[in-house]
């Protein structure tokens, strides 16, 4: 073979290493203007409307008569601004200062002006008087209050009005939720009040059997696990005519929630079948498609985990407002920092090692104790702290699943990273190259292939992707020395079940595992539905020696 | 269940199927090996030959078809290990022995003794198989190599260990697949001779591509082709058959 | 008659190493026990368990060396029979505490009585008898392997992926003996012992002969191994690691062979666990983590896997380099531990008695061209016995 055929072959690595790359990048940047939108700024007060000031001001030295016409105003003015002076009077925090302001007291010394919201100097408002107010005026003041939002503009307001209504259903609102009901247009809100009004009805107990039939469907329909409180207890005080229907609308609500309850279970065993996804797939390839046993793989992961903690380090030493990018950059960094790791290790050890791969395993494992013990040195035993940017925090609900966004994103992540190495292994020069070498080595030889190039950047990817799973679970694990032990035997129990030489497998195994685990796990607890997916996995390769998507034929005696 | 078949007839094989994925290595073969007879198979790369052994040595299982042996021995329902031990040798196309035992250590290990764990563990060396070991080392022409490692060996030398494995095992029938693959002129002519020599009291099924060698056999010829007989006979009349001459031998 | 059977079949090389190590089981405890404080050949008592420890340890690496060395199982899960036959005779000495523990309950162990449990589990039963818990410590893991064994050798999982599903055993089992619920201790484990055999666990006698026990147990193994590995089952478990299928259409059955020495492996590491857990004074699920297990590949390998005294050698070596590192530099006995690791298997694949055994052959060829050039070979140019060739075989 020529040097410039032999040239054109390395520039082929090159070049599918850098569509690798870019991948990446492109995917870190769908993060980042995740980010960017997630950092819109708050809005800022508008002024109040001239009439809220003006009664406001009214309420100075004002008798409970005039502050009972006050409150009537205030309500009437449906103002949002008037709801924090409304609030603030039934507290018992709204005061009269001697330099004449309104003032709202929030804490000892922390003042804010009653009508503009604007913070207070205690100083200088002087002698302060709180306004004294009676249970009627209390009240009238929550009646104000609760008409207020439920029939506040903003359908934001009104929709956490009416929640709030059916979370704590008293009576005494009936009358508002009724007049807020006659208004409102929106479809999902009336829902939303009818269901809060169900609520009254049932937790008010005199209700005729028609009636609570009729508050049954709604609930029912609603099903949630607070409608299925509220039918629990209207059981107890329910009309004899009244209880099949309860009966039945509990047993709807029951059956609506396993199901979700289901839905739930197999989300967090998609869940945890992408961590091991993440966590297998680099393995997938060195076990899979190389035949190396590398048992520092999981130390491979720890690296791409620590190579965030520096990246995060970096940024908050030097430009903090960086912090929500810092995925995005530490998954290229991750990703070149373990690839390089593995290259070095395959160029070192395991050239030598071809044909042997117990000696592999072996070798190997003594490397993944010299890189803990390293990291250990470096950074400490410790467990470092590694956080999470805006954009990966906090949960979402979809119908009766709670889905936390780290997790999410980390399902996404784990299938764009298999999207990419599938398409690298099956549509690029160097996966071609890797597919030749993996079938036939001396035939690939021969025919030009550098394979000793070959098998390093086959390694180098498959420790590249186990940095990237680094980045992906240093955002729900412990970074510590420690990290990649948790994830080796795994790992290992995805590939071996899925089946070697075949990234499908890894995926299948990996989904299969993580959603029998879950499914285990309330029965059984976490540790004995892993010991029981250990067993199995033990038994299934007595029935299938050679995993879920093995090779069949004369092929795979060789 | 059990099959009545011809007295002189030792292997039979009727209809055997095997796929893999899709591909068919045996579409309906059938052949029979009489007692004491030595019987060629020839036949293109794919053509199913190795398969035909891995289906009479149990190491694959037929999709369809008989495979009996001596009367009325149902093979495809016992296990390797039975098999070799009713008495079929076989003879990898790759030369198989222990690299790491001397070559009277392999044949002590090959020889016709009881199998079991702890019949092995106590087994003491007796005279009458020290003869015997001596006897085969003779025929296999390594008298004087029976102390050397089997990985010292030359690559013909390994073939006719593995050869002499097989007989200390006393079959009654010997498969094997290329025995002369990358031996030397001289050591093939040995090596046919040795063969006719074993013929003489065993029958042996004999896989191999070399035709001067199946010349030197001198004996029935199986031609096989995509997985079934293409033609069977002496080896002039399989070598003028013209479907033979079209998939095999060539124009 | 039988004497001299037994020697044929052993060979003088076995009987001299069983030699020693009875020789070292009478000899050590006496010069503890019978000689006064202060005397320069007195082993001081702080030894005695520790060199029990590794005599232990030794067991356990001639066990595994049985299965990996000769048969070609890589088991990295042999810790987890050891841990089991230390937990069955922690199990009796639990029970031997008797009405002594904290909770001064004359049955139930303390961490069940601070369980809240009322009872003995079914499993606990009969651990009060010394011989029955000595039974178990055989038993249960020789049932384990063998039930693991009769699985995974019937299917024909080899290799690596054998290798890798002892690790999912060994693992599986650390995570159920971590449980509280599993009534073996949890976390902590079985510990605070008092008595073995009627006699304060930790007396400087009781340690003596824990330590005699340890040596004549593996003086036995070695002699049992040795009885196997000379007889034409180890050829045969030699022939079975080299190539399989060969075994197979000879007529052996590979998968008993393997059953059954991956067994009595089982059983052997069973046996030395049981004199590890009263020397150390505790058990507890560490004991199966994988990483113990792996330790024990790398002293067969150290020492020279495929031998008999190459295991003994490379636990002995490594275990007390790691106490003495351990000790004084704790940050780099992770480093030592894995460049051992890589450097063994890199530059030493036969280990120490691998290395010596060549220089002995270099020897040996030296001597042979010398005999030639001084008798028969006039030619003076230095022979070919130099080390160099070796060396450049052992480049790439």
């Amino acid at each position: 073979m020529s040097g410039s055929a032999r040239f054109l072959r390395i520039c082929g690595f090159a070049r599918s290493l850098l569509v690798f790359a870019a991948f990446l990048l492109l995917f870190a940047f769908a993060f980042s203007l995740r980010t960017a939108q997630a950092q819109e700024p708050a809005e800022a007060p508008s002024p109040a409307p001239p009439g809220l000031a003006e009664i406001v001001a009214g309420m100075r030295d004002a008798g409970l008569p005039q502050l009972r016409a006050a409150v009537a105003a205030l309500s009437a003015s449906g103002e949002a601004e008037a709801l924090p002076v409304l609030q603030a009077l039934a507290a018992g925090t709204l005061n009269q200062s001697a330099s004449g302001a309104m003032a709202v007291r929030l804490g000892p010394d922390r003042f804010v002006d009653a009508v503009t919201g604007a913070p207070l100097e205690a100083a200088s408002l002087g002698a302060l008087k709180a306004l004294r107010i009676n249970n009627a005026l209390r009240r009238d003041i929550a009646a104000a209050i609760g008409g207020l939002t439920l029939r506040h503009e903003d359908p934001a307001v009104r929709r956490s009005a009416a929640a709030q209504i059916f979370a704590n259903p008293d009576p005494a609102n009936s009358p508002l939720l009724e007049a807020a009901l006659a208004e409102e247009q929106d479809p999902r809100l009336r829902l939303l009040m009818e269901q809060a009004r169900a609520a009254i009805l049932l937790r008010g107990g005199s209700a005729s059997a028609e009636e609570v039939a009729a508050a049954v469907e709604l609930l029912a329909a609603r099903g949630d696990r607070a409608s299925l409180g509220l039918l629990n207890g209207a059981l107890a005080s329910a009309p004899e005519a009244a209880r099949p229907a309860l009966q039945e609308g509990i047993e709807r609500i029951q059956r609506r929630l396993a199901y979700w309850g289901i839905g739930q279970n197999i989300w967090s065993g998609i869940s945890l079948g992408s961590v091991l996804l993440l966590a297998a797939i680099g393995l997938a390839i060195t076990f899979g498609v190389m035949g190396v046993i590398n048992m520092a793989h999981g130390e491979m992961v720890m690296i791409g985990a620590y190579t965030t903690f520096v990246v995060q380090d970096l940024i908050r030493a030097h430009s903090p407002g960086l912090f929500d990018y810092s995925l995005a950059i530490a998954v290229p960094a991750a990703f070149l920092v373990t690839g390089l790791v593995g290259v070095a290790v395959e160029r070192g050890i395991i050239r030598w090692l071809y044909g042997r791969p117990l000696e592999t395993l072996l070798a190997t494992w003594g490397l993944s104790l010299i890189i803990q013990q390293g990291v250990r040195s470096i950074f400490g035993a410790t467990n470092q702290n590694v956080g999470n940017p805006s954009w990966m925090s906090g949960a979402f609900e979809l119908g009766g699943l709670t889905i936390t966004w780290n997790r999410l994103w980390i399902l996404i992540f784990a299938l764009a990273v298999f999207a990419l190495l599938l398409m690298v292994l099956n549509k690029t020069f160097f996966g071609l190259q890797m597919r030749a070498v993996t079938q036939n080595r001396r035939m690939a030889s021969a025919m030009g292939v550098r394979t000793p190039w070959v098998d390093a950047l086959t390694f180098g990817l498959g420790s590249g992707v186990a940095g990237l799973a680094g980045v992906a679970l240093s955002q729900i694990d412990n970074v510590s020395p420690n990290l990649g032990q948790g994830y080796i035997i795994d790992s290992f129990m995805v590939v071996v079940f899925g089946g070697v030489g075949n990234l499908w497998g890894a995926l299948v195994g990996a989904m299969t595992l993580g959603i029998a685990n879950k499914f285990l796990e309330p029965y059984w607890g976490a540790v004995l539905a892993k010991i029981a997916i250990l067993v199995f996995i033990i038994l299934f390769i007595q029935y299938r020696p050679r995993g879920l998507f093995a090779l069949k034929g004369r092929a795979a005696e060789a | 269940m059990s099959k009545v078949l011809p007295e002189d007839c030792l292997l039979y094989l009727d209809g055997v199927t095997v796929s893999f994925d899709g591909f068919r290595a045996l579409n309906s073969l059938s052949l029979v090996l009489k007692r004491d007879e030595l019987q060629a198979i020839i036949g293109p790369n794919g053509a199913g030959k190795t398969t035909m052994m891995d289906i009479v040595t149990g190491k694959t299982r037929p999709d369809s078809g008989e495979v009996y042996f001596e009367g009325g021995i149902d093979l495809t329902r016992k296990s390797e290990t039975e098999i070799a031990n009713l008495g079929i040798g076989r003879k990898f196309q790759k030369p198989t022995v222990f690299e790491s035992q001397t070559v009277w250590d392999n044949l002590e290990l090959a020889l016709k003794n009881p199998r079991g764990v702890f019949a092995s563990w106590f087994y003491r060396s007796n005279p009458a198989d020290e003869a015997r070991i001596r006897e085969i080392l003779d025929l296999v022409r390594l008298g004087s190599r029976r102390n050397d490692l089997a990985a010292d060996l030359s690559h013909g030398q390994k073939q006719w260990l593995e050869i002499g494995m097989l007989l200390a095992q006393a079959p009654r029938l010997l498969l094997v697949d290329e025995p002369v693959a990358g031996m030397t002129d001289a050591e093939t002519i040995e090596t046919s001779r040795l063969l006719k020599e074993i013929a003489q009291d065993h029958s042996v099924l004999v896989v191999e591509h070399d035709m001067s060698f199946v010349r030197d056999l001198d004996c029935r010829v199986t031609c096989l082709a995509e997985g079934a007989v293409l033609a069977q006979g002496s080896l002039d009349h399989v070598s003028a058959d013209p479907l033979v001459i079209e998939r095999y031998l060539g124009r | 008659m039988i004497a001299a059977g037994l020697y044929h079949r052993l060979g003088s090389r076995a009987l001299w190493v069983a030699g020693i190590l009875l020789a070292v089981a009478v000899l050590a405890p006496l010069s503890n026990l019978a000689l006064p404080e202060g005397h320069a050949l007195r082993l001081p008592n702080h030894m005695m368990p520790l060199l029990g420890k590794y005599l232990t340890y030794a067991t356990l690496a001639l066990a595994l060396d049985l299965v990996w060395g000769y048969c070609g199982i890589l088991s990295l899960g042999h810790a987890a029979f050891f841990a089991l036959g230390g937990y069955a005779m922690g199990m009796h000495l639990m029970r031997q505490i008797g009405p002594y523990g904290v909770y001064a309950n004359p049955v139930l162990p303390d961490f069940m009585v601070f369980l809240g449990w009322k009872e003995l589990p079914w499993y606990w039963l009969g651990f009060d008898q010394f011989w029955f818990a000595a039974l178990m410590t055989m038993v249960v893991p020789g049932l384990l392997a063998f039930l693991f064994g009769w699985l995974a050798f019937k299917s024909r999982v080899t290799g690596v992926y054998l290798s890798i599903i002892t690790q999912a055993m060994t693992y599986a089992l650390m995570l159920a003996f971590f449980r509280n619920d599993m009534g073996f201790g949890g976390n902590n484990g079985l510990t605070g012992f008092r008595e073995i055999l009627g006699r304060p666990i930790a007396a400087p006698e009781t340690r003596a002969a824990l330590f005699s026990a340890s040596a004549i147990l593996l003086a036995l193994c070695f002699l049992l191994c040795s009885l196997i590995v000379r007889s034409k089952l180890g050829k045969l478990m030699i022939a079975v690691r080299d190539a399989e299928s060969r075994a197979r259409f000879l007529g052996y059955r590979a998968d008993h062979v393997k059953l059954f020495v991956f067994t009595l492996s089982a059983m052997m590491a069973g046996l030395a666990g049981a004199l590890h857990t009263p020397q150390v004074g505790i058990i507890n699920p560490g004991a199966f983590d994988p990483g113990a297990s792996i330790e024990v590949v790398i002293w067969a390998a150290v020492g020279g896997r495929g031998t008999l005294i190459g295991p003994i050698l490379g636990a002995g070596l490594v275990s007390a380099g790691k106490s003495w590192f351990t000790a004084s530099f704790p940050e780099i006995w992770l480093f030592l531990l894995g460049g051992l690791f890589v450097f063994v298997t890199l530059f030493m694949p036969k280990g120490i008695l691998g290395v010596l055994a060549s220089i002995r052959a270099g020897w040996a060829a030296r001597r042979a061209s010398a005999r030639k050039q001084a008798g028969v070979d006039p030619d003076p140019e230095p022979s070919a016995a130099d080390p160099i060739p070796a060396a450049q075989e052992a480049a790439p």
